[in-house]
């Protein structure tokens, strides 16, 4: 649950990252202890989505290392994080719409039986995983088009569950959902907690992420500001770190 | 499924209920309504066995491109320069059977034929890399390539005809020996009718022990019976027609085997493998497919690639059934594709395509072409009506898609 015993699950240090010639990481350091919900916080352009973009290697940095569990991993490809146990839940950019929800939670990874697609287990474990989430959805079989935007995130975290994943990047994952869709994926966003695994939560509900994380992480101009315990900082304190990058003055940050 | 019903029109929701797809119903009923039209026109020519022979034949080259450019639409891609990979790889095949090949044998008509595939592999892969990697958009990439292939046809032999081929060579293109004979063409249609009948019972049953919703049996057997019925109608047109030399039954002439051979395996292709759900995933969101870890630029690159080999298939088929090699052989062959393929289903705006319909689309298109050389119509007119029916069927897409956005 903290990073004061033993190693990281994961950890990056001292990150660098530049779009033509405009800083967008400059020696980011953040790591994430198994079981743990660090709460990734910033204004737009902050750092946080390059950041996440990097951890699931669909960008790579110009300096710096990511290490898992202590050894150096290259995530050159969204690939190769997926096949260390990262996903990653977008926004709003991960689904196929035209694709079915089954073809959906499978995309790039699918189960083949004699090199072909084997369509009636893909749907049979869809329905299992989605059965697990207590997702009711009467046909896996019809493209994700029509379905509602906390069905569809439902379907993304799916993804992510069914390929047991050890760190989970969710970047704004409730933005997008009413009430009660919300309070469905927060309630998941703990019992994943509960087994073990890691998860970065990118939110701007400082609410939510005071509710679900144990520890904010502040960025602000591609930089790190600092970390603290959720339970060690008020969330005025916070949001004067956002904004104006300033830190508290009593003894509250931890690395 | 109850709880599910959509918002559609009647007409639709009925044929949904009937677990029939609206647009290839539209498309037959279209069909059928061109047919009736230009048999009126023709005083009874149009509906005969030896033109709907030759109409098969003729449909051969754009039905087997136009798979091929479903997997580009789809991919949010265009491919204008089909018409002269054609050209260019039809004319090549042509000098190779005549001066490297020129035996009439099979094995020299196969190795010129194989080479001739291979440069439309080639050439679909360098446009499919410049596309991908280099980040050019393919509606420019193919436009250089149309000007450069046909550039090119020209080029091999500095304008001048290739002929004549082998007579091994032309089987490919459906001429004098190009037909399978009567007997075979019962043992085609009659394997045909197997596998119709053999899957629609399996994928029911599958369904059925699985507790998925079916049609119910009366409705099935009806529609089987109708598949059957209408591959029984096929070979017995194609049976119809007699060889004027010998009097015997043509049968299925092989350029449409070659096509029907194409179409079974790209809908196998779009809906049993990784690649065609991929070239859908792309279609439908190319971040996502990229996020999932696809490779999205080799993707490209394949459907390209595909593209050539099919492209230089109708070029053999093309050139066969001239029995020659000219520099103006498919030219504005890729505005026929596109129009079979848009009018099959294809949205211009991606991820959306069915193989089947682009078959028909493709039918389509060449009875019209076919109807209005019967009537003699001036070439000018033809292009003026193939136009036209372009823009409408595009127009068409637009307004379903805007319908889909409200």
């Amino acid at each position: 649950m903290s990073l004061a015993t033993g190693v990281p699950l994961i950890e990056t240090r001292g990150i660098f990252k530049s779009f033509g010639g405009i800083h967008a990481l400059e020696n980011v350091s953040v790591a994430l202890a198994p079981g743990e919900v660090l709460g990734l916080l910033g204004h737009n352009g902050a750092g946080k989505s390059t950041l996440i973009k990097m951890l699931s290697g669909a960008y790579t940095a110009d300096a710096g290392q990511i290490l898992m569990n202590g050894q150096e991993v290259r995530l050159t490809s969204p690939r190769t994080a997926q096949n260390l146990g990262i996903e990653t839940i977008y926004q709003n950019l991960a689904l196929a719409d035209n694709l079915d929800v089954a073809a959906n939670i499978f995309l790039g990874r699918e189960l083949l039986r004699g090199g072909v697609l084997d369509e009636d287990t893909m749907e049979l474990e869809s329905r299992k995983v989605l059965d697990r989430l207590k997702v009711n959805l009467p046909d896996l079989k019809k493209p994700v088009f029509n379905l509602s935007g906390g069905q569809r995130q439902c379907i993304a975290i799916s993804r992510a569950i069914y390929f047991k994943a050890k760190v989970l990047i969710m970047d704004e994952p409730t933005a997008a959902l009413g009430p009660q869709e919300t309070a469905q994926v927060n309630e998941l966003i703990l019992s994943l907690r509960q087994e073990g695994v890691g998860i970065f939560l990118i939110s701007h509900d400082l609410h939510d992420v005071f509710d679900l994380a144990d520890r904010v992480t502040v960025m602000k101009n591609g930089k790190v500001v600092g970390s603290a315990l959720t339970s060690q900082i008020s969330q005025d304190e916070v949001l004067e770190m956002i904004i104006a990058g300033k830190l508290p003055r009593r003894e509250v940050l931890t690395p | 499924m109850q709880s599910v019903k959509s918002t559609a029109a009647p007409p639709r929701r009925l044929l949904a209920s009937l677990g029939l797809d609206a647009r290839l119903v539209f498309m037959v009923a279209a069909i059928a309504g061109i047919w009736i039209v230009f048999h009126v026109l023709t005083g009874g020519i149009f509906l005969t066995a030896r033109n709907l022979w030759n109409l098969s034949v003729q449909t051969a080259s754009v039905g087997v491109m136009v798979s091929g450019m479903v997997l580009i639409i789809v991919m949010r891609n265009i491919d204008l320069s089909i018409g002269s990979i054609l050209g260019f790889t039809g004319m090549f095949m042509a000098v190779v059977n005549t001066q490297l090949f020129s035996q009439n044998t099979w094995w020299a008509a196969l190795l010129t034929l194989l080479l001739g595939l291979l440069l439309g592999v080639l050439v679909g892969v360098i446009q499919g890399t410049w596309i991908a990697v280099l980040g050019v958009p393919s509606f420019i990439v193919t436009l250089g390539g149309l000007l450069i292939f046909r550039g090119g046809a020209w080029l091999l032999t500095s304008g001048q005809t290739v002929a004549p081929l082998s007579e091994s060579f032309q089987i490919l293109g459906g001429g004098l020996n190009g037909s399978i004979g009567g007997l075979w063409s019962w043992f085609v249609g009659a394997a045909i009718m197997v596998a119709i009948l053999w899957a629609d019972v399996r994928v029911y049953q599958q369904r059925a022990r699985r507790g998925l919703p079916n049609r119910s049996v009366a409705l099935q057997a009806l529609l089987t019976g109708a598949s059957l019925l209408l591959v029984l109608a096929f070979v017995l047109v194609m049976n119809s027609y007699a060889d004027p030399r010998s009097g015997l039954p043509r049968g299925m002439p092989v350029p449409v085997l070659l096509m029907l051979g194409v179409t079974a395996i790209m809908m196998w292709v779009v809906r049993a493998t990784r690649f065609g759900r991929y070239v859908f995933a792309y279609g439908g969101n190319p971040e996502a497919a990229r996020l999932a870890g696809i490779n999205t630029r080799r993707l490209t690159i394949m459907v390209f690639g595909l593209m050539g080999l099919l492209a230089a298939l109708a070029g053999a088929i093309q050139s066969a059934r001239l029995n020659a090699g000219t520099n103006s052989t498919g030219t504005l062959a890729e505005l026929s594709v596109i129009a079979a393929a848009v009018i099959g289903g294809t949205s211009l705006s991606g991820g959306t395509g069915s193989i089947p319909g682009a078959f028909l689309g493709a039918i389509l298109m060449a009875s019209l072409i076919n109807g209005m050389l019967l009537l003699d119509l001036p070439s000018a007119w033809q292009n003026v009506v193939q136009g036209l029916v372009l823009m409408l069927a595009v127009t068409l897409d637009v307004l379903v898609q805007q319908r889909r956005a409200k």
